[in-house]
C-alpha cells in the first residue's frame, strides 16, 4: 500500500447499520471541517471530512448512509454500496473501509462486517458506545474479535472528545495492511443466513452479555410503547413541538420581518422615489426577507427533530403512528412533516427526508401543502371576520371558530385522501416495502452532533431554497411593477402591469368560480406567499397601508363581495398552490420539475373544482 | 412483566408464528417460511430483510409491545435488538 502513502491523503469510507453511531463518531473526527453536498442526481447527503492523525497523516472520510447489507434497496443505500465497491462514477473508490458498529448491539453489525469482507478493501471496525457496552456488564474480548475477523478493532466513546484517540492511533498502523480481490455477489437469503450464523458463533465466543436487556430502555419503553399511555406521550411532545414552532419562532420572525422592514424604510428614504427604490426595497428586499423569515421556524422544527431522531423516539412514533398513518397509504414516519406543515409547507416538505423509501416521501411531500399552513390565518381571518356573522351555535360554540375549523379539516381530509389517490395512480404495482424497523435503545444525544445538524439544515436551507425562492420572488416583483403607469394615470400602479394584464387575462376563466378582477390580480403577487394576497387586495382596491389597513379591507369587501365570492374565495385557499416558496422547495426536495408541476396541477385542479361548487351551491342557497 | 409461566419454551413440539403472539410471548425461532401471504415483496426478498434484521433460526425473541389499533404492528426482542413490524410479516417467522 506504498501508493497509497505516497499520495498523500488516504481516503477512507465509514459503513456501518442504522444505529450504529456512525455519524456520531463521523463528527467526533471531522468536527467542523465537513462538507454537506448532494450525490450528483440524487437526493442522498454526501458527507466528507479531513482527519489528521497524531502521525501526520491525512484522512478523507465520508460518512456513507447507513445499511444491514450491499444489497441496495433504497437511493441511499444504492450510493453506500456503490461507493464500496469503487463504482460511483463521481467518487474516487474509498482507500480503505472503516465499519462502525454499536458494541452493545453486534448481531446486525458483524453481519454487514463479514460481508464487507468479501469486498477486498483494507477493513477496520470501531466498535462504538463502548462506554454503555461497559456500564451494562458487556464484556467483549477485542484481541480475539481481531483475530477471528482479520482487521484491526478498536474501541471507542465518539461522543467525548478523548474517545476517538485509540481510532486515530489505529488509522495510523492500518494504512499498511493490503487488499485482496474482490469477491462479493448479491447474497441470497441462503448467504445472508449463513452470514448472520457465522456472526452469532464469533460473539458467542467473544462476548459476555448480561442477564438482561438495558433496563432504562426497558422502562421507558414500558410507557412510551404502551397503546394508551404511548399515544398520549406522543401527542404532548408533538402538541409542544408544534407550540414551539409556532410560538417560539413568532419573536424571531417578527425581528427578522420588522428588520428587512426598516432597512426597506432606509433605502426608501435615501433613494430617489422610482424603479431602482422600488427593485430594492420589494424585488431585493422584500425577496430576502421573504425566505430568511422561514429560518427561526425551520431551526426550531430541526432542533426537535433532530433530538427526538438522535433519542431514540422517532422509530418509536413511526411505530405508534404507522397503523392510523397506514391506513390512508402514508408512511408512520410521514407523521411528523406533516405536522409541521401546518406551521409552513417549507420545513415540513424538508423534513421528509427521515422517511427513507422514495415512494413513501413523495406521496408525503405531494399532500404537505394542503396542511393549513400559517400562511393562510391572515387571509382567513380577515374573510371570516368580514363576511361570518360572529354568533354562537348551539349556544358554545362560535360560527367563526366553526368556520376556521372546517377549513382545517378540509385540509386534513383532502390530504388523506389525495395520499391515498396516489398510492393508487402513481405505484399501485409497486407496493410500498413493509413496515419493518429497528427501535434502538435510548441514548442522550450529543450537543455537538445537534448542532452540526441543525447548521446543516440552515446551510441547505438558506443556499437551495434561497436562491430560487429569491429568484422567483424577483419575477413577481417583476411582473408587478412593469409596465410602469403611463404620466398623470389615476389608479394604482399594479393596474397597468403585467400582473394586471394576467389578472384580466385568467379572469374569465375564474368568474365561473365567482371573483371579480380584482381578485384575480390579487392572485398573481399573491403567489409570493398566501398572506400577500390581503396586501395585493389592498393594493388593487386603492387602500394605502396603514395601522388599521387590514380592517378596512375586510369592511370594503364586505360591501363589495358576495357571500358567495367569499366562501369561493376561502375553499379556493385551502387547495390553490398559491406559494412559490413551496413549489421550489418540492422542485428541490424531488429534484425534478415533473414532482412540482404535478403538485401545482392537482391543486389547482381541487382549488377549481371546489371552489366552483362552493359558488354555485351558495348562489343557489341564496348567498349570490 | 417476565412471569414464571413464561420462562420455559412451549412444551408442545407446535411451531407458532410470531404474528400470532400477544406480548410475553417468546421462544426460539425455528424457521423462517415466507409463503404466499407477501404483498409487494417476492418471498424471498421477504426472507432476506428478515435475515438482515436478525430473524434467523436460533435466535430467541419476544414480543415486548403491541399497537393499539388491531395490536398491529408489533415490537420484538431479537436477542439483542429490538425490531418492529407487523403482524404480517412476522406470520413467516416459526417459532417454538
Amino acid at each position: 500500500m506504498n501508493a497509497i502513502a505516497d499520495v498523500g491523503i488516504i481516503r477512507c469510507a465509514l459503513v456501518g447499520t442504522p444505529n450504529s453511531g456512525k455519524t456520531a463518531l463521523f463528527n467526533a473526527l471531522t468536527g467542523s471541517r465537513q462538507k454537506v453536498a448532494n450525490y450528483p442526481g440524487v437526493t442522498v447527503e454526501r458527507k466528507a471530512g479531513v482527519v489528521h492523525t497524531p502521525s501526520g497523516l491525512c484522512f478523507t472520510v465520508v460518512d456513507l448512509p447507513g445499511t444491514y447489507s450491499l444489497r441496495a434497496r433504497s437511493p441511499d443505500e444504492e450510493i453506500t454500496r456503490d461507493a464500496v465497491l469503487g463504482k460511483l462514477a463521481s467518487e474516487t473508490p474509498p482507500d480503505v473501509l472503516v465499519c462502525v458498529a454499536d458494541a452493545t448491539n453486534l448481531r446486525l453489525a458483524l453481519r454487514l462486517v463479514l460481508e464487507l469482507r468479501q469486498v477486498g478493501r483494507p477493513m477496520m471496525l470501531v466498535l462504538n458506545m463502548m462506554d454503555i457496552a461497559k456500564r451494562r456488564g458487556i464484556e467483549i474480548d477485542i484481541a480475539k474479535l481481531s483475530d477471528l475477523l482479520g482487521m484491526p478493532v478498536v474501541a471507542a466513546v465518539s461522543v467525548r472528545k478523548g474517545g476517538i484517540d485509540a481510532v486515530l492511533a489505529k488509522f495510523d498502523e492500518f494504512v499498511f495492511t493490503g487488499g485482496r480481490e474482490c469477491v462479493w455477489k448479491v447474497p441470497s437469503a441462503k448467504d445472508l443466513r449463513a452470514g448472520q450464523h457465522e456472526a452469532d458463533s464469533i460473539i458467542r465466543s467473544v462476548v459476555k452479555m448480561p442477564a438482561h436487556a438495558d433496563t432504562l430502555t426497558t422502562r421507558l419503553d414500558a410507557v412510551l410503547l404502551h397503546p394508551v399511555a404511548g399515544l398520549i406521550c406522543l401527542f404532548v411532545i408533538l402538541f409542544v413541538m408544534f407550540q414551539a414552532v409556532f410560538t417560539w419562532a413568532q419573536p424571531l420572525m417578527n425581528l427578522i420581518s420588522d428588520g428587512f422592514a426598516a432597512i426597506g424604510a432606509a433605502t426608501h428614504a435615501v433613494l430617489p422615489p422610482g424603479l431602482l427604490q422600488s427593485f430594492i426595497e420589494d424585488g431585493v428586499l422584500g425577496g430576502v426577507g421573504s425566505v430568511l423569515v422561514f429560518l427561526p421556524q425551520i431551526l426550531i422544527l430541526f432542533l426537535f427533530i433532530l433530538l427526538l431522531e438522535d433519542l431514540g423516539y422517532m422509530a418509536r412514533a413511526a411505530f405508534l403512528m404507522d397503523k392510523i398513518m397506514g391506513g390512508a397509504g402514508l408512511h408512520g414516519r410521514a407523521f411528523i412533516p406533516l405536522l409541521s406543515s401546518f406551521a409552513c409547507a417549507i420545513p415540513g416538505i424538508m423534513s421528509t427526508r427521515v422517511i427513507d423509501n422514495k415512494n413513501d416521501r413523495l406521496t408525503t411531500i405531494l399532500v404537505a401543502p394542503l396542511m393549513t399552513c400559517s400562511a393562510r390565518i391572515p387571509v382567513y381571518t380577515l374573510i371570516i371576520a368580514a363576511f361570518i356573522p360572529n354568533r354562537a351555535v348551539w349556544g358554545v360554540l362560535s360560527l367563526q371558530g366553526l368556520v376556521m375549523f372546517g377549513l382545517y379539516a378540509g385540509g386534513i381530509f383532502s390530504a388523506l385522501g389525495v395520499s391515498a389517490a396516489a398510492k393508487f395512480l402513481f405505484w399501485r404495482r409497486q407496493m410500498s416495502p413493509p413496515f419493518m424497523l429497528e427501535l434502538p435503545d435510548y441514548k442522550l444525544p450529543s450537543a455537538k452532533s445537534v448542532v452540526l445538524g441543525l447548521i446543516t439544515r440552515a446551510k441547505a436551507f438558506l443556499t437551495r431554497a434561497g436562491t430560487t425562492i429569491f429568484a422567483m420572488m424577483v419575477l413577481i416583483w417583476f411582473l408587478a411593477s412593469f409596465p410602469r403607469p403611463p404620466a398623470g394615470a389615476t389608479g394604482p400602479a399594479i393596474d397597468y402591469s403585467f400582473a394586471a394584464m394576467l389578472g384580466r387575462l385568467i379572469h374569465p376563466l375564474l368568474e365561473p368560480i365567482g371573483f371579480n378582477w380584482q381578485i384575480s390580480i390579487a392572485l398573481i403577487p399573491g403567489m409570493a406567499a398566501r398572506e400577500v394576497a390581503v396586501a395585493a387586495l389592498g393594493t388593487v382596491y386603492s387602500i394605502s397601508g396603514g395601522g388599521d389597513a387590514e380592517r378596512q379591507i375586510g369592511q370594503l369587501l364586505a360591501a363589495q363581495w358576495s357571500l358567495a365570492t367569499a366562501l369561493s374565495f376561502l375553499v379556493w385557499y385551502i387547495f390553490a398552490p398559491q406559494c412559490a416558496s413551496t413549489l421550489a422547495v418540492i422542485k428541490r426536495e424531488t429534484g425534478s420539475w415533473k414532482w412540482m408541476w404535478i403538485t401545482f396541477g392537482y391543486m389547482l385542479a381541487l382549488a377549481y373544482v371546489a371552489a366552483f361548487a362552493t359558488y354555485h351551491i351558495a348562489v343557489a342557497l341564496g348567498a349570490g | 412483566m417476565h412471569g414464571t409461566l413464561h420462562d420455559s419454551p412451549p412444551v408442545t413440539a407446535t411451531r407458532t408464528p410470531l404474528g400470532r403472539g400477544r406480548p410475553g410471548f417468546r421462544g426460539r425461532i425455528d424457521a423462517i417460511e415466507t409463503g404466499g401471504n407477501t404483498i409487494g415483496l417476492t418471498p424471498e426478498e421477504l426472507e432476506r430483510r428478515l435475515i438482515e434484521l436478525g430473524f434467523v433460526e436460533g435466535a430467541s425473541v419476544e414480543i415486548l409491545h403491541e399497537g393499539a389499533i388491531g395490536h398491529d404492528p408489533i415490537a420484538v426482542r431479537v436477542d439483542s435488538a429490538t425490531i418492529a413490524l407487523r403482524r404480517r410479516e412476522a406470520m413467516a417467522i416459526l417459532v417454538i
